[in-house]
């Protein structure tokens, strides 16, 4: 989230679009009641009737998958309408850039397409630049190769006709809802959006949350307490475990993972990744104290801080990288032979699950670490397996709760809080930590003791000294940071060095830990004081960066400083006096760290987004970062029963499909599946179910796995409220019980001679074959990614659970 | 000046009943409506955060002689202030769950049953897995001459559910192996 839970209650529209809240993050509703009480209005957009929209002033039926084709109309509605927030839109964004001649798009693909690699040439796709170097812009808007005309144009397609045609939105509830929302663009009204995997889990997922932002940049609504584009993240730490890079392509920080092609020595990494302009060319500070916290003493500058101990990632599983699908793609292939799994369920969650039992069945060994018996642990006794032909090793390790260890957690706000041990953990049970801990000393032991073991040296001369019970508030303040010659705590990143005197487990907490006590651990601070009145909090916990409570703050005040909403003061400028007055840590430059000397408005307004080269926020995004285009534009999910209305290119031109005997994909309009499915999440249970499931109060309250569909559809099947059906998708099959409701609803779609009327059925994910409920009688497995589809967005391969097609009938 | 308990048990009913609150909070009649609940009474307070959701709410965990009593919304807490979901409030059975592993368990290569294990010996064996699945696989140097230093056979899932510092030494220990199939619940 760039902007945090209380802040939603700043908000004078609050647009709910591919999440529940009300469901899935139910406390954080209170936020949007308290906006709704002050008079903001709640809009939901969901192929579903949800708990949220039955709050809702208005309620959007979207067609699963339509998002762009809705958002481009409503770009089109605020630039046809002059409704834009033209200072913001000037002074804040790269409106006004002017972008490369040759630019340009034509029958749904934009230029540089190459139809045999399925890739663009990104040549085209940048800024025009003057003899600085630097880019041309046109503050009038009016160049006609300026992003403001191009965006114009890129939109003009996207007309209310359109958009109700493509997304199934009646026009006049599009009108209402592109009315409501517009209303957040005048100076000092906010308009925040609120999304999840609803948003996100498509083949052009990237490109939908790119659509948000566009029209939250036209608004001038980033920046802005009551704004802002807010990812509501589904687990209690999954903020944390991501600024903590436990993924491929990064490492902690948000800094590049390095790799093979790219980055072969350190000087290679650091010229590549250093940005010529913008807060990141201080990344050789991070990156250097990163490896310093790894390697410690083994890092010189002699052998290049220890660079070659970290992996040089290749070009991954048939080139696609070694994220979620490839990752499974290559264990079924048996490449991956063992498997550590923390707390994570993939028996239930993961994508097309026969593809992923057959490729469990082929590891050599497995082994969990989890609170209960898992579907993942237990693949071996699935419904329909023979566990004498699996030949997996399986370990199941004892975990600890959250109340039975100690450390801290990060919300979705960036809130990075602090729990600890109330109790002890049951029998052998043991923290994550200390498994982590011991795995790593049993290695380092076996590794010193081996004159044969490959390339022991990162593991033998790894920064490993936390003992036999490790102390997390010693790993708490390696995270901070500190000084290499006398062990002194870091007060924030600023005092990170490149030259191996700092050590930095990962930047963006430097500033959680600053002291060498306990009273120094800013993540456990319980003051409920609220000074700014506004709900930032800022001496409750920490939040990252440098307790920043709102990101790109500079944007909620005009270019002198002046605040466009006097009542929402994060940061103003004080003429009389010549200094910033802030409720929040300004995200700018507007006091000089050495003289103390402050920084007048007029040299942050031209930088605003600091993190940027531009300084600029990017409604066109250059180079290539987005891979579909600089422009988010609709393509139709990859299973799905219309053609797409907005062009001739029917689905995403840049998405990898995967071709195996267990990684199949239906038709466009296949006859076969001529239902569109979509799967969701209930408030009773929780993610794969392992947390809830084996819990009797929520087993109670939501025992069955079901299936919802409209009565129409129901009627047309010959099946009755409560039946058993079987939900067949061209990959798998799962029992569910019928559940006929209005909350969901036929789609009607399509132009001229080609207008059709499709449904739309509705499945949750938490069920599977193990546990205390499993869904339905033992003996079946109720997962609903059984039917999922193994396809992955073209920038970040997150799977399309959201859209695909199937058929049912009466078990 | 000490308060009794009697005078203590005046003020909170007057404060009650200016406040109009009365009948609200006090739904046991007489003296009983402003005993606290047995159950925490004299138990020892630990704050915590939900282990579900994304939106952090605040937990208070009471215990007696090490025993988790009760778990309840944390009152001070600025986003919940006190209330939490139905999986909030589950939390206590989270702890107390006889479903709860207390034992390592171990299923041999073809076996249709767990066996439980020691500790100590499943850490020994799991490094030595560990090890051996790394040291055959590991790739020091690409076709091409670059130093890659990487295992394309050992991979590591999840993390969502830890806490920021065994992420980090997740992290940490992932790299020192070499390890690049590394994923966790963000993708899904």
């Amino acid at each position: 989230m760039t902007n945090h839970w209380n802040d939603i209650a700043n908000s004078d529209c609050v647009m709910i679009i591919g999440c529940n809240p009300a469901e899935n993050h139910p406390i954080s509703f209170k936020w949007i009641t308290q906006a709704q009480e002050k008079g903001a209005k709640l809009i939901v957009v969901d192929p579903r009737f949800t708990r949220s929209a039955a709050k809702s002033d208005l309620f959007v039926r979207l067609r699963p998958g339509t998002d762009i084709a809705l958002m481009g109309g409503l770009i089109h509605y605020i630039l046809e309408k002059n409704l834009f927030h033209k200072e913001y839109v000037i002074n804040y964004t790269n409106a006004s850039f002017v972008i490369n001649k040759d630019f340009g798009f034509h029958d749904g693909l934009f230029s540089g397409f190459n139809p045999e690699k399925h890739a663009y040439d990104t040549a085209t796709w940048g800024y025009q630049t003057g003899p600085d170097g630097k880019p041309l812009t046109d503050p009038t808007l009016t160049d006609p190769h300026c992003v403001f005309q191009l965006l114009k144009a890129q939109y003009a397609r996207y007309t209310p006709e359109m958009v109700a045609i493509t997304t199934g939105v009646p026009k006049e509830v599009f009108l209402k809802m592109a009315a409501t929302y517009a209303a957040t663009g005048q100076p000092g009204k906010s308009g925040t959006v609120m999304y999840a995997m609803g948003g996100t889990q498509h083949s052009t997922g990237v490109e939908i949350i790119r659509s948000y932002t566009i029209v939250q940049q036209l608004l001038g609504n980033m920046g802005v307490a009551g704004g802002g584009i807010n990812a509501l993240r589904g687990e209690n730490n999954v903020q944390g475990s991501t600024d903590m890079a436990l993924l491929f392509n990064l490492v902690p920080g948000y800094l590049v993972a390095p790799m093979e092609a790219a980055h072969p020595t350190l000087k290679d990494y650091l010229d590549k990744n250093t940005p010529k302009a913008s807060f990141m060319i201080n990344m050789p500070k991070f990156f250097v104290s990163l490896l310093k916290a790894f390697w410690g003493d083994a890092a010189k500058k002699e052998n290049d801080f220890a660079y070659d101990y970290l992996p040089k990632a290749g070009a991954g599983f048939q080139g696609a990288g070694y994220s979620w699908i490839p990752l499974f793609e290559a264990m079924g292939a048996g490449i991956i032979k063992g498997i550590l799994v923390w707390g994570m369920n993939p028996a239930v969650s993961s994508p097309n699950l026969n593809q992923t039992y057959q490729a469990l069945d082929k590891l050599e060994w497995l082994a969990a670490f989890d609170l209960w018996e898992t579907d993942t642990s237990v693949f071996w006794k699935r419904p329909g397996a023979d566990p004498k032909k699996i030949k997996t090793e399986v370990f199941l390790f004892p975990a600890a709760d959250s109340l039975e260890k100690e450390g801290s957690a990060s919300n979705s706000g960036r809130w990075v809080q602090w729990r600890y041990q109330a109790v002890k953990p049951h029998g052998d049970a043991q923290s994550d930590l200390w498994y982590a801990n011991r795995l790593g000393l049993e290695l380092q032991k076996l590794y010193k003791g081996d004159p044969k073991a490959v390339f022991p040296a990162p593991i033998v001369n790894l920064n490993w000294n936390y003992g036999a019970a490790p102390d997390v508030h010693q790993v708490a303040k390696e995270v901070n940071g500190y000084t290499v010659a006398d062990k002194k705590q870091v007060l924030n990143f600023l005092a990170l060095k490149d030259d191996g005197s700092t050590a930095c487990g990962c930047w963006i907490y430097s500033g959680s830990y600053p002291g060498p006590d306990k009273k120094n651990n800013l993540m456990a601070r319980r003051d409920k004081k609220d000074p700014s009145g506004i709900g930032l909090y800022s001496n409750w916990s920490w939040a990252w960066p440098v307790n920043r409570r709102i990101i790109y703050n500079r944007c909620s005040a005009d270019p002198a400083g002046q605040p466009y909403n006097p009542k929402r003061v994060l940061v103003r400028w004080d003429p009389a006096a010549n200094a910033w007055k802030n409720n929040d840590v300004p995200d700018f430059g507007w006091i000089n760290p050495a003289t103390k000397a402050q920084i007048p408005p007029e040299v942050s307004a031209k930088t605003p987004f600091i993190m940027l080269p531009e300084g600029k926020s990017r409604i066109f995004v250059p180079g290539g970062l987005c891979k579909e285009g600089p422009f988010p534009e609709h393509y139709e999910a990859l299973e799905c029963p219309f053609h797409n209305p907005m062009s001739p290119v029917q689905s995403n031109p840049v998405v990898k499909i995967w071709k195996s005997a267990l990684s199949q994909l239906a038709e466009v309009c296949d006859p076969r599946f001529p239902i569109i499915a979509t799967t969701f999440r209930v408030t009773e249970h929780w993610q794969g179910g392992a947390m809830t499931r084996n819990l009797a109060w929520q087993a109670e309250m939501m025992p069955e796995m079901f299936v919802e569909m409209s009565p129409s559809l129901a009627k047309a099947k010959g099946i009755k409220a409560g039946d058993w059906v079987k939900v067949k998708s061209i990959r798998g099959e799962v029992l569910a019980r019928a559940d006929v409701t209005h909350r969901v609803a036929p789609f009607c779609c399509g132009t001229g001679g080609f207008q059709n009327t499709v449904e739309m059925v509705a499945l949750p994910w938490h069920f599977g074959f193990a546990g205390l409920i499993t869904g339905g009688p033992n003996g079946h497995n109720y997962a609903a990614n059984q039917l999922a589809p193994e396809v992955g967005d073209a920038n970040t391969m997150i799977p399309e659970y959201k859209v695909f097609l199937v058929n049912l009938e009466k078990a | 000046m000490p308060i009794s308990r009697r005078t203590f048990l005046k003020i909170f009913g007057s404060g009650l009943a200016a406040t109009g609150l009365t009948e609200v909070i006090c739904k046991r009649s007489g003296w009983a409506a402003s005993i606290p609940s047995a159950k925490i009474k004299e138990a020892q307070i630990t704050h915590s955060i939900c282990p579900y959701c994304g939106v952090g709410c605040g937990l208070v965990a009471y215990t007696k002689n090490g025993k988790l009593v009760d778990v309840e919304g944390d009152p001070d807490h600025p986003i919940n202030q006190g209330t939490l979901c139905s999986k909030g409030q589950a939390v206590f059975e989270v702890v107390t769950s006889p479903r709860r592993l207390k034992k390592v368990r171990y299923r041999a290569p073809g076996s249709d049953h767990w066996e439980e294990k020691p500790l100590d010996w499943a850490m020994q064996t799991l490094a030595q897995r560990v090890k051996a699945t790394r040291d055959s696989s590991f790739i020091t140097k690409s076709p091409g001459g670059v130093t890659v230093n990487r295992t394309e056979a050992l991979a590591s899932i999840g993390g969502a559910a830890l806490n920021n510092e065994e992420c980090y030494l997740l992290a940490k220990l992932s790299r020192a192996l070499g390890i690049v199939y590394l994923e966790h619940q963000a993708r899904l």
